[in-house]
């Protein structure tokens, strides 16, 4: 999507965050009343508010930590999303399509494998190196030549990484069926396993990506204008990348680590909120804080909704969901575009 | 007379993938005003016109020879280096076999008697799996190259633009929903990589195939359909998905002689239609509007083309797994062996097997046991694909 004024602002930004605000209570409401016990609204408010014991009461609180876990992760991707998009100035870069996940899948397997660990405190250390390295490579790869990194050549070059790692990761699961069993459920992305004692270390890495996110957004529309503009305008290129490269992979790797790969979140909300308020990323990360965790939010529910009792992980539901809106955003490019 | 075979451009020249297109531009300009153009590009030929057109008659004959000495050459070599892989495969493993007790064997097959020991060790149990080594390489390799060489674009291999992973996605459910086996499974995953194929085909049509367009909906489709394929998974018991994971990434471990009939049978069907088909598929590479008017119809000829090709690719798939980067890599192999005036479809098929086959031998022996061929071949297709990558970015765009 090009920085050009054709993007309409229908609703005030107020409006806009009212509604997103609101939306994004209702949809935390809906996802703790709903389960493989669907519980009463009232019984949410007695949930959080009294020591209660009964069945409804601790559905609530065991539904929390999963409704936190899915807006912290929304939040992350969403905003992972747009700074990549942003710095690489390609409309369809996704932490997934980049093949980070897979990069950090790769490196989790390598800790299960060889250095036995189990926890999801400690996959986040492996994943983020993993992610990381993965970044860094499809970056190189992609950015070879004299076009640099075209949306085309970075796509490929995370498909083409992703797939020799995901062999990788086979080759060694394949022989180790117990690990396969701690990985598979991993692997499909799902918020489910969600517990307070597993996100606290984490935090203060998303912390660091939404304050990086934030302070490197105005650096993002410098870039938007082409590289000669920025450099004259002030801005410190390579500086400006690697930070916002460091934000991107903090964000997406540790949401990574707690939730395993969830796809298109990253992709599909930073376009939606463009179109919503336009190429200003100083508008458009707000955004993207509060869409992404609705749209998590609510592919959780629908997810836990459609086969009850029991659940689709949210990772299936945002690939369903995301896939078809993927498709649309490259057909309705131009062929010299993209 | 078609155009690719009264070529004079001079094939031995012409080495790489990226001046294909040059030289085809080339050769049909030459056939359109011939010995002017030629003429203009060979200054060091003096004297009358009609020595000028003698020379160049004799070139061209000689051209045309050397291409033609070049492929046989190519094939011969490439038959035999088969035929020496089928052997290594068969002879190395937990045990080495001399030569001679496996063409015993193979004799044995032929005339109804079994050497004891032997007919077991070599006939049942290694035999299947290079067997479908073999047959699924040659699918992988012919598939690839007529996506390839019909899409002209070497990123446009069915591994590359998804249709391998719709492939997948069915089989997969075929076996852990649906309980399919055998032949019924590889129908269905025949349907799926069809579904996928026509999808994404479709849906990237701009007046005629666009290739970017075609590359970033396959792999965005892919990533949505291996979301479904581990979703199904995660439902699988645990012995399913151990079978499932190995044969999604690409197993010869499996292959039993029940698996030969239905691959041998669209192999060579399939195989050969492509090969018919090649002569007029190879000239869409000059445009469509040029095919048009050498005769071809268009439309129907991709549509078969690319129908065998997924025919092929899904059969393939459903008996080995997708075997990684194979059906990419043997296009390019074989052009480069051949040169670039020279449909290669039969001998990408034929280098597609001796990947395979030397692959699998590779994966017998790695030091951790019991990894899948697909393993192998994807540490060797993933390096040169990036490799490609660069050298195709450093000329032009991607």
């Amino acid at each position: 999507m090009t920085a050009t004024k054709e993007h309409t602002r229908r609703i005030s930004p107020a409006l806009l965050y009212a509604l997103l605000v609101v939306g994004t209570i209702i949809m935390a409401m809906l996802s703790v009343m709903f389960g493989s016990r669907i519980v009463a609204p009232s019984d949410v408010v007695r949930g959080l508010t009294s020591g209660a014991s009964d069945i409804a009461a601790s559905a609530v609180r065991t539904r929390i930590p999963r409704t936190v876990l899915g807006i912290l992760i929304g939040a992350a991707l969403a905003m992972a999303g747009a700074l990549m998009q942003g710095v690489s100035r390609n409309p369809l870069a996704d932490p997934s399509l980049l093949g980070l996940n897979t990069g950090a899948a790769f490196a989790i397997v390598i800790a299960i494998t060889f250095f036995n660990l189990a926890t999801p405190a400690s996959y986040v250390w492996i994943a983020l190196v993993g992610s990381a390295a993965t970044a860094a490579l499809v970056w190189a790869v992609g950015s070879i030549g004299r076009f640099g990194a075209t949306p085309l050549k970075l796509t490929l070059a995370g498909a083409v990484l992703s797939s020799v790692l995901s062999s990788l990761t086979s080759a060694l699961l394949l022989p180790r069926a117990q690990n396969m069993a701690t990985y598979r459920f991993w692997e499909v992305g799902g918020i489910s396993g969600a517990r307070f004692n597993l996100m606290l270390p984490i935090l203060p890495l998303f912390a660091l990506g939404f304050i990086i996110a934030f302070a490197i957004a105005p650096s993002l529309n410098a870039l938007a204008l082409g590289d000669e503009m920025a450099v004259g305008l002030g801005t410190r290129l390579t500086l400006v990348r690697v930070i916002a490269w460091t934000g991107a992979v903090l964000l997406c790797s540790s949401a990574t680590a707690l939730a395993g790969p969830i796809g298109f979140v990253g992709l599909v909300i930073p376009h939606a909120a463009r179109l919503l308020v336009g190429s200003d990323y100083r508008r458009i990360m707000p955004l993207c804080a509060f869409m992404g965790p609705l749209l998590l939010l609510a592919a959780d529910v629908i997810g836990r909704v459609v086969t009850r009792p029991a659940d689709v992980e949210v990772g299936i539901v945002t690939a369903i969901i995301g896939a078809p809106i993927f498709l649309v955003l490259i057909r309705r490019r131009k062929v010299s575009e993209v | 007379m078609t155009i690719s075979s009264s070529s004079p451009a001079s094939s031995a020249q012409i080495e790489s993938a990226q001046t294909h297109q040059i030289a085809s531009a080339r050769q049909v300009s030459d056939n359109e005003n011939s010995i002017d153009e030629i003429t203009s590009l060979s200054p060091e030929t003096t004297g009358t016109r009609a020595e000028q057109e003698r020379e160049l008659r004799a070139r061209l004959r000689r051209t045309r020879r050397h291409d033609q000495l070049r492929s046989a050459s190519v094939t011969a070599a490439l038959t035999l280096g088969l035929l020496a892989l089928f052997y290594a495969d068969l002879a190395f493993g937990h045990e080495v076999y001399s030569f001679s007790d496996i063409t015993s064997v193979i004799a044995g097959i032929f005339d109804g008697e079994t050497i004891p020991g032997l007919s077991f060790a070599i006939g049942e149990l290694r035999m299947p799996r290079v067997i479908i080594g073999a047959l699924c390489g040659i699918a992988f390799g012919m598939a690839g190259a007529s996506f390839q060489h019909l899409l002209r674009n070497m990123m446009a291999s069915p591994d590359i633009i998804g249709i391998t992973t719709g492939a997948n996605t069915a089989a997969v459910f075929g076996i852990v929903v649906l309980g399919l086996s055998d032949i019924r499974l590889s129908a269905f995953a025949l349907l799926g990589g069809l579904a996928t194929a026509t999808l994404v085909i479709w849906l990237s049509w701009d007046h005629g195939p666009n290739i970017s367009k075609l590359i970033l909906m396959g792999i965005g489709l892919a990533a949505a359909l291996n979301a479904l394929t581990s979703w199904i998974l995660i439902r699988a018991d645990q012995w399913d998905m151990q079978t499932a994971q190995r044969w999604l990434t690409g197993s010869l471990s499996d292959a039993a002689w029940s698996q030969v009939m239905p691959i041998t049978a669209i192999v060579v069907v399939s195989g050969l239609l492509l090969i018919a088909l090649n002569r007029h598929a190879d000239m869409l590479r000059f445009g469509s509007s040029m095919a048009t008017g050498l005769g071809v119809r268009v439309a129907p000829t991709q549509i078969a083309v690319l129908l065998l090709a997924v025919i092929l690719l899904s059969a393939a798939t459903a008996t080995s797994g997708p075997i990684a980067f194979v059906s990419f890599l043997a296009g390019p192999i074989a052009f480069r062996l051949c040169g670039p005036n020279k449909p290669a479809i039969g001998r990408a098929g034929l280098v597609g097997a001796c990947l395979v086959l030397a692959s699998d031998i590779v994966a017998q022996h790695l030091p951790q046991a019991h990894v899948p061929v697909g393993v192998v071949t994807s540490l060797i297709g993933g390096p040169i694909l990036v490799i490609l990558m660069i050298r195709m970015a450093c000329t032009k765009e991607v």
